[in-house]
């Protein structure tokens, strides 16, 4: 990794051949930067994508983008849902959960709160853009688009209100407050005379814009023009939350997962952080469930259940905890596999349970693995200390803490 | 959320309704029927609280130990020909029946907490896992047995069998007391008695003390913490049975695959309530959170309330007091 | 996938230092954290700890002591095991609430404080068992700590405004600087799990140092340590206190103890039995009493 970015003046050829050695063995030393566990394919290959100039990754990021956005227009063969499912739906439902899984990793994977009742937030999002904009609800209406942030406040707000009391505690008692919470929700849309129970809101807003034959751009069966907006908005999730990760708000979340007692004595505040992990987490999932009301265009109570939540834990599970990218693919995961693979569909909570498991005891990093980056300008300290550091011995990999 | 709801509903709406002179009314037989749940919440609450106790884990999975219990009991008394309507037999065979399906329950309650410490637990502990692992594969473990069931019994809940029909055995404050809520609240409480001595003052009771106040210095001095672990779990496994038998016999129709998720829930509230790890705690939390759930599902005008009621209590209390009521450990209680 | 910027220019001079050396110069510290003041006032009481006071159940811990730390020295707390060194310690850090008594750090009460707000008063601490944030590279750990004195909010990280890039590029210089003063720049980019003992007691000191404290307290700093690597550790302390930081030091070598201290204050059974200078201490005959009962303490 570090030997083949740009030029590396090493010492004498001997040292050069010993690094090469490693490079080949992919046993990365501690000693030049980034060291990084052996993580089978995916780590050799974030290995490799770190190791790219910067003009490079974009180029690779710009190509798997815009093949992002054909997907639905290409409708690949292997990969089409179709005939069982319509493909560009499909891809609107795997962007959404991936969006969800982004939202539900910051709580699991950067600050390791269990969080088993993210659907609730999701449940959120969606009332409120169903509430805002059905003509079956009686609140103001506003647009559609502008629920989306609406979504995510609300969603935040009622983070910060169940966090507040359960964050102060261990951990254990959040997973237990999150999953009772999940179910109550669905409870209080049923007893609840305004959210209207079974009987739902229809019609929920759209986005604006009619095509050419007068159907609205975003209907509710064209799943591409939905596709592209959620495709659009998991993106820019995407930069915020590397920005956030690349911050002192992620490092002392890191710091928090890592040992809570010794991020207190850095000087942390970890409730505070925890509060602001677990409400950005259900803000994102609020902006999930708002854009979900949205495509399906309607909202009951029999959307929510707490099983979906555990689908978004394995999601994150899938994709390792802690890295946002997994969590993209573990997310499409999810949603794809009932959806392309019909026949199985009926098994989906079992398989996926059952992964929670046997990932969880084999595999707990989960199948792709990847450090985060804390420092925004690491690489520049770490490309200094490649180049100038003689190389160290392999570093003795003893003792976990 | 709640609150914007609230604010924005109109005038007439009567959704949620303080009918304080039903709640006069029916106060005591409230009282009864909620003694009689809090008497169930608590046998599972203590599943919770052991396993809490020795191992510092909530196991999510306690809540299908449970589920599991009650589909020994209806098959059991399936089996034994018991239907819809009450069972034609004397009270010797009724009573003998009953037994048949307890044992059966608690075989299967047992078996399940058994394997699930086997197969899920234990590699974890091998290896020494952060504490976010154990609670990803509790839940997992949860959900697995929970779609298992689902496959294999389909969405719908089991038919309703009737066990006998209570008959009035005593008048207290111009309310029944009838004999299916003496039985259960006399026989759960015997019960955790038993379990209560138990930890007290046998030698493997002392072991459970002596793992839940330090796992490591108990193995120095001798205590095999695997089969103490393995043990508690499997008192869990039998309250839990016990539980099934009385929950069937008091909501015939709940047998259902995921029957065991909201009174789970409700159960580790209970504890929460008392003082998580805390025996004693576990009954008057479950006693207590009975009372309240029937008060409140009265007072607000539907079953549902007492979901709700014992979710909000469950906050609360971590607002409160997350210590509980009795707060104090399983390590620490007194011989 | 990222928002990383454009390269920014390399700030100053970080290149790694000889392995294991200890890089001495007051322009390290400066580095570390330049708007420190130094020197204010030498001798003054920095800590006061006053009557304190600690039970657990029936069991008295701390049993009325008082002893005051001066700026700029480095005072031992010794004691035999049992003694109440860590009690006092955990005590004066915020993780025990005293059953009486007081610290004062400048005239400012700590006890009933937060834990991280104490940090932030200017009290730090390095744990007796290493508790580094293993999944974090060296360089980051010390970041955390620089972290405590930053002031960019959720919303400036999240956006990327001015204030959290700035603090970002100071976090990498002092950070750097900061491994370097404790001699594992080199190690920058290593994971601390996947340093070496020494490096991970090294980086507890340097991430210590990071939240810019008025008092560095060291749990124990050389348990684990041979002879060759004490004198390096004694070493750094010496330079630590030089550079204008005031050190409390618990350790049970006294060999190390009596070679790098200022004064020591002597524990025994949780009342203070002795305070005065190391050769003062050394002749002191309760402090040997105390220390009689314990053969494998090397008392020099």
């Amino acid at each position: 990794m570090s030997t083949i970015d740009g030029p590396t003046p090493l010492p004498g050829a001997k040292a050069s051949q010993a690094a090469a050695d490693r490079q080949a063995s992919g046993n990365i030393p501690g000693g030049s930067a980034d060291a990084v566990r052996k993580s089978g394919w995916f780590g050799r290959w974030s290995e490799k994508w770190r190791a790219m100039p910067r003009q490079k990754q974009w180029l690779y990021l710009i190509v798997i983008v815009v093949i992002a956005y054909l997907l639905p227009v290409i409708n690949p063969p292997i990969l089409s849902t179709e005939p069982g499912n319509d493909f560009p739906l499909a891809l609107f439902s795997m962007a959404v959960y991936a969006l969800a899984a982004v939202g539900l990793n910051i709580v699991i994977g950067y600050a390791g709160l269990l969080d088993l009742g993210y659907i609730a937030f999701f449940a959120v999002g969606s009332y409120t853009a169903a509430m805002l904009t059905s003509p079956d609800s009686p609140f103001f209406k506003i647009p559609y688009l502008w629920t989306i942030p609406l979504a995510i406040l609300v969603a935040l707000c009622v983070g910060v209100i169940l966090g507040i009391p359960t964050l102060r505690l261990r951990g254990d008692y959040l997973a237990i407050v999150t999953l009772g919470f999940g179910e109550i929700i669905r409870i209080l849309a049923t007893l609840i005379p305004a959210m209207k129970g079974q009987v739902g809101f229809q019609n929920v807003g759209r986005p604006p814009g009619m095509g050419p034959d007068g159907i609205p751009i975003f209907a509710n069966s064209n799943g591409t023009p939905w596709y592209w907006l959620a495709l659009t908005i998991l993106i820019i999730v995407l930069f915020l939350a590397g920005n956030l990760e690349r911050s002192r708000v992620g490092r002392s979340w890191i710091a928090i997962r890592e040992d809570e007692d010794a991020a207190e004595t850095m000087g942390v505040p970890t409730f505070k952080y925890k509060v602001w992990a677990f409400a950005m987490g259900a803000g994102v999932g609020g902006m999930a469930g708002a854009l979900f009301a949205g495509q399906v265009g309607f909202v009951n109570n029999q959307k929510f259940d707490v099983v979906t939540s555990i689908m978004f834990v394995a999601a994150v599970v899938l994709g390792g905890t802690g890295n946002k990218v997994g969590a993209v693919l573990g997310g499409a995961v999810v949603a794809y596999i009932p959806l392309r693979f019909t026949a199985i569909a009926e098994y989906k909570y079992l398989i996926f349970g059952l992964a929670l498991v046997v990932i969880m005891i084999y595999r707990s990093q989960g199948l792709l693995p990847a450090r985060q980056r804390l420092l925004a300008y690491g690489h520049i300290a770490y490309a200094k200390v490649r180049r100038t550091a003689p190389i160290a011995p392999a570093p003795v990999t003893e003792k976990e803490a | 959320m709640l609150s914007t709801v609230l604010t924005a509903l109109p005038a007439d709406s009567d959704w949620i309704n303080f009918d304080v002179p039903s709640l006069m009314q029916n106060f005591w037989s409230a009282t009864f029927d909620g003694l009689t749940f809090g008497a169930i919440y608590a046998l599972v609450a203590l599943g919770y609280t052991l396993v809490y106790g020795v191992l510092n884990l909530i196991n999510f999975a306690h809540s299908e130990v449970f589920i599991m219990g009650c589909y020994a009991v209806f098959f059991t008394l399936s089996f034994l020909g018991f239907g819809p309507s009450a069972p034609n037999l004397g009270i010797g065979a009724i009573i003998l029946n009953l037994l048949l399906a307890l044992i059966a329950a608690i075989v299967a309650s047992a078996l399940t907490a058994f394997l699930v410490e086997r197969l899920a637990y234990r590699p974890l502990r091998k290896r020494n896992a952060p504490r976010l692992v154990y609670l990803i594969t509790a839940i997992g473990a949860s959900f697995t047995i929970q779609y298992l069931i689902f496959l294999w019994r389909g969405p719908l809940p089991e038919p309703a069998l009737t066990m006998f029909i209570p008959t009035p055995i005593f008048e207290v404050f111009g309310t029944i007391i009838d004999s299916q809520q003496i039985i259960i609240v006399v026989a759960a409480v015997i019960m955790m008695v038993v379990v209560d001595q138990f930890i007290r003052r046998s030698r493997t009771g002392r072991g459970i003390r002596a793992v839940a106040q330090d796992p490591d210095t108990a193995t120095l001095m001798g205590v095999n913490k695997e089969k103490i672990i393995v043990t508690t779990f499997i008192i869990g496994g039998v309250l839990a049975g016990a539980a099934a038998l009385f929950y069937v016999m008091k909501i015939p129709s709940g047998v259902q695959y995921n029957g065991g998720f909201i009174l789970g829930i409700k159960a580790f509230a209970a504890a929460v309530l008392g003082g998580i790890g805390n025996v004693r705690g576990a009954l008057l939390g479950g006693l207590l959170l009975g009372l309240i759930g029937n008060y409140g599902q009265i007072l607000l005008g539907s079953s549902q309330w007492t979901d709700v009621v014992a979710f909000v209590v469950l906050v609360l209390v971590l607002l409160v007091r997350p210590e509980g009521i009795l707060g104090t450990s399983l390590g620490r209680s007194k011989a | 996938m990222g928002a990383h910027s454009e390269d920014v220019p390399v700030p100053e001079d970080f290149s790694a230092a000889e392995p294991g050396a200890v890089a001495v110069s007051e322009a390290v510290a400066e580095a570390a954290a330049p708007e420190r003041e130094i020197d204010v006032a030498v001798g003054d009481a920095l800590v006061e700890v006053k009557n304190l006071t600690i039970k657990f159940g029936g069991l008295v811990a701390l049993d009325n002591v008082s002893f005051t730390i001066k700026r700029g020295e480095i005072l031992g707390l010794i004691g035999p095991n049992g003694a109440g060194k860590t009690t006092c310690f955990n005590a004066m850090t915020g993780v025990y609430k005293p059953t009486s008594g007081q610290v004062m750090l400048e005239g400012h009460v700590l006890n009933g404080m937060k834990q991280h707000k104490i940090t932030r008063a200017g009290l730090a601490r390095t744990f007796q068992n290493i508790r580094l944030f293993g999944e974090m590279t060296a360089l980051e750990n010390v970041v955390v700590g620089l972290d405590a004195r930053n002031k960019t909010s959720v919303i400036g990280a999240l956006l990327r405004l001015p204030r959290h890039i700035r603090e970002e590029k100071a976090a990498i210089e002092r950070g750097m600087a900061l491994l370097e003063f404790v001699g594992i720049a080199q190690d920058a980019g290593s994971l601390a799990r996947n340093l070496s003992y020494g490096s991970q007691r090294r980086l507890e000191i340097a991430r210590a140092l990071a939240t810019d404290p008025k008092l560095l307290c060291l749990d124990e700093p050389a348990a684990g340590f041979n002879p060759a690597e004490k004198e390096e550790l004694m070493a750094l302390i010496r330079t630590i206190r030089d550079d204008g930081y005031t050190v409390l030091l618990i350790e049970h070598d006294m060999k190390l103890v009596m070679g790098v201290t200022d004064r020591i204050v002597v524990l025994e059974f949780g009342k203070k039995i002795a305070d005065d200078v190391p050769h003062v201490i050394r002749e002191d005959p309760k402090v040997i009493s105390a220390y009689l009962g314990e053969p494998e303490d090397d008392f020099a």
